[in-house]
């Protein structure tokens, strides 16, 4: 038993997905040998099941296509866009990047500018709530304190609140505070929202980690701050990765808090984007190039950071 | 220091980013140097300067805003008078509201199990395939747009032109109507079927959720099982009833849960596409607006608790079930 908790304290990521650990009590650890063996013996080759293949086919198709006929749309000339649809452009093909600086330059767009703030946004609330729930983290995990599995139960528990029940009192404040129109709002509202759903996912990968581990530590005399940055931390990167793009795909697409306590100075992307959808709906030249702007760099991040994402999604998620 | 509380430049903007982080790094830093320099400084101390500063905002931010907010609720729209159960019989009493609680209800109802279904469709179907990671990432791509962006990416595909001479559709729905002999279609437009396309959105989204964790735990299921079943000739879908539903039973109700809680909280797709008329609007995105574009704080005080309420009892049932799977275990 206990060289299987010390083989998955280095694999977080099995021992804290809810999803999959449900599955394998019945089976307990024959799953892991199982994963162990070669599969090629049990592929049975599903896709060869024509079926299981056409509908395979389909759903890629239709998951694909409305994104590949916006993009597409975004490289085509504003009349070919408004007057004909995208699929001609295989028939007709006219490429151009003017859709891109009418959006990032053009004098009411403007992309640019809110591709900073989005920017501005997002840096901040992320690293803020990662270091301050890693804290926390620690703290739950390895410090005796009285009482603290009820606290930690009550964080646990918090992400039942959904924000819309904080947003009145908090605007309320920050109008008192003549915090209001300026990014701190922003960047202190996505960190509290956050902090719940941050603290459990990183106690549980550390409760993964070796008790032995810090044990040896205490007896060589270090104290809770050092073991926290130098044995913990190089251990846990895989975890915060794994929280870092979650958070960092919430942030970048968020569009409620930025709209409650956000001003024309703060404003991000997507509430550009929204608000032209309001004022330009027609104008799908400049609403396609836009989307496509607001949407790259988290495609990019997502697609880089894969599989931490899938990790973090299997580990809990539950967002308030 | 104007910068800090009105940056309107690009470059004052990023330098209240690096002051901001910066700050916040230099008052952690001070806080656990303090606690860590001096010799026996009380546990306790040490434990509050790692919990302390989640703990407040915690308290600050979520817990005290919430009670204000149910207290609110019980107020009228300038929060002055107190009306009692008001707001919340305005809700199942007026129409145009009580639409919106069955949107939401709707909603609640669709998005989990349609989500959910196909997730776990194409789950099965590209299992063990050679081509099964590049085909769970196409699906999944969606998660990483914003709402926003999908809502636009929608509203393209459902965009109308009135059948006029020789206009041609640009919408791909609305396309394919015409090349069946149909006239286009104004789908967010006309009611009540417009919220099953706005529905659309959402489950284009969640679907990837579903797929990767269902996944993930069709994967766990021990080969043993599998191989033993097919050694006695169970067929495919028999294998499918029997053996793998019964072993991913626990994730299918934390995707069902967790995707009926995301749902009860969409907001950007509804004002997005509609902006919550034509009869679709739903909960989260009618206590926007009535919190902050009709400075009703009483009405979106009540709607915000609506949501609180509804979200409490499928999030207990998710833990529950993990609880309980956690102590068969």
């Amino acid at each position: 038993m206990s060289t299987t908790d010390r083989e998955q304290g280095f694999q977080p990521s099995a021992a804290a997905a809810p999803g999959v650990k449900q599955e394998d009590f019945q089976e307990g650890k024959r799953a892991e040998a199982g994963k162990l063996r070669p599969r090629a013996a049990s592929t049975k080759k599903r896709l060869s099941n024509p079926g299981a293949s056409l509908i395979a086919i389909v759903l890629a198709v239709l998951w694909t296509i409305p994104t590949f006929g916006l993009v597409l749309s975004s490289i085509r000339p504003e009349l070919a866009t408004k007057t004909t649809g995208w699929w001609t452009f295989f028939a007709d093909p006219q490429v151009t990047v003017n859709n891109y600086n009418v959006v990032l330059y053009g004098g009411q767009n403007n992309f640019a500018s809110y591709f900073i703030n989005t920017i501005v946004i997002t840096l901040p609330a992320v690293v803020i709530p990662i270091t301050l729930a890693l804290l926390a983290a620690y703290a739950f995990a390895w410090m005796d304190f009285p009482g603290r599995d009820w606290l930690f139960v009550a964080v646990f528990a918090l992400q039942i609140v959904p924000i819309q029940v904080t947003l009145i009192p908090l605007l309320s404040d920050y109008v008192d505070w003549g915090l209001n129109g300026s990014f701190w709002p922003i960047w202190l509202s996505h960190s509290i929202f956050a902090l719940p759903l941050a603290i459990f996912l990183l106690h549980n990968f550390m409760k993964d980690i070796p008790k032995s581990l810090i044990e040896a530590a205490r007896v060589d005399g270090a104290g809770h701050v050092k073991i926290f940055f130098q044995v913990l931390m190089p251990l846990l990167t895989p975890a915060i990765a794994a929280f870092g793009v979650f958070q960092f795909l919430w942030v970048w697409n968020d569009l409620l808090v930025a709209l409650t306590f956000g001003a024309p100075d703060t404003y991000p992307l997507t509430e550009r984007l929204a608000s032209l959808v309001g004022s330009r709906g027609t104008e799908w030249h400049v609403l396609t190039a836009g989307a496509v702007i607001a949407m790259i760099v988290p495609l990019i991040v997502f697609l880089s950071l894969q599989r931490f994402f899938v990790r973090g999604l299997l580990a809990g998620s539950v967002k308030g | 220091m104007d910068f800090l509380l009105s940056a309107d430049s690009a470059g004052d903007k990023l330098l209240a980013m690096v002051v901001a982080i910066s700050l916040f790094v230099a008052v952690m830093g001070i806080l656990l140097f303090a606690v860590d320099r001096p010799k026996n400084v009380p546990s306790w101390v040490v434990f509050l300067a790692f919990v302390g500063p989640a703990g407040a905002l915690l308290v600050f931010g979520l817990i005290r805003p919430a009670i204000i907010t149910i207290y609110q609720s019980f107020f009228d729209r300038t929060g002055a008078n107190f009306v009692g159960f008001d707001n919340f019989a305005q809700l199942v009493s007026t129409n145009d509201l009580r639409q919106v609680l069955v949107n939401t209800i709707i909603w609640v109802l669709v998005v989990p199990i349609a989500a959910t279904f196909l997730g776990l469709l194409y789950a099965v179907v590209v299992d063990r395939s050679p081509v099964e990671a590049l085909a769970k990432a196409l699906i999944f791509l969606p998660m990483a747009i914003s709402l926003v962006g999908a809502s636009i990416i929608w509203r393209f595909m459902y965009e109308f032109r009135a059948d006029l001479g020789d206009a041609q559709q640009i919408g791909l729905l609305n396309q394919l109507l015409v090349l069946f002999g149909q006239d286009p279609y104004q789908f967010l437009l006309n009611g009540p079927w417009n919220t099953f396309f706005l529905i659309v959105v959402f489950i284009w989204v969640q679907t990837g959720f579903a797929m990767t964790i269902l996944s993930a735990a069709i994967k766990a299921i021990p080969d043993d099982v599998t191989e033993a079943a097919r050694l006695d000739g169970v067929s495919g879908t028999q294998m499918f009833r029997h053996i793998t539903i019964p072993g991913i039973r626990p994730a299918l109700v934390v995707v069902l849960t967790t995707i009926a809680i995301g749902t009860l909280k969409v907001f950007d797709i509804v004002r997005t596409m509609t902006g919550g008329n034509f009869g679709t609007s739903v909960v989260a995105n009618e206590f926007y607006t009535q919190a902050f574009r009709q400075s009703n704080a009483g009405l979106g005080a009540a709607l915000a608790t609506v949501l609180f309420i509804l979200v409490v009892p499928i999030v207990i049932y998710n833990v529950r079930q993990m609880r309980l799977s956690e102590e068969v275990r």
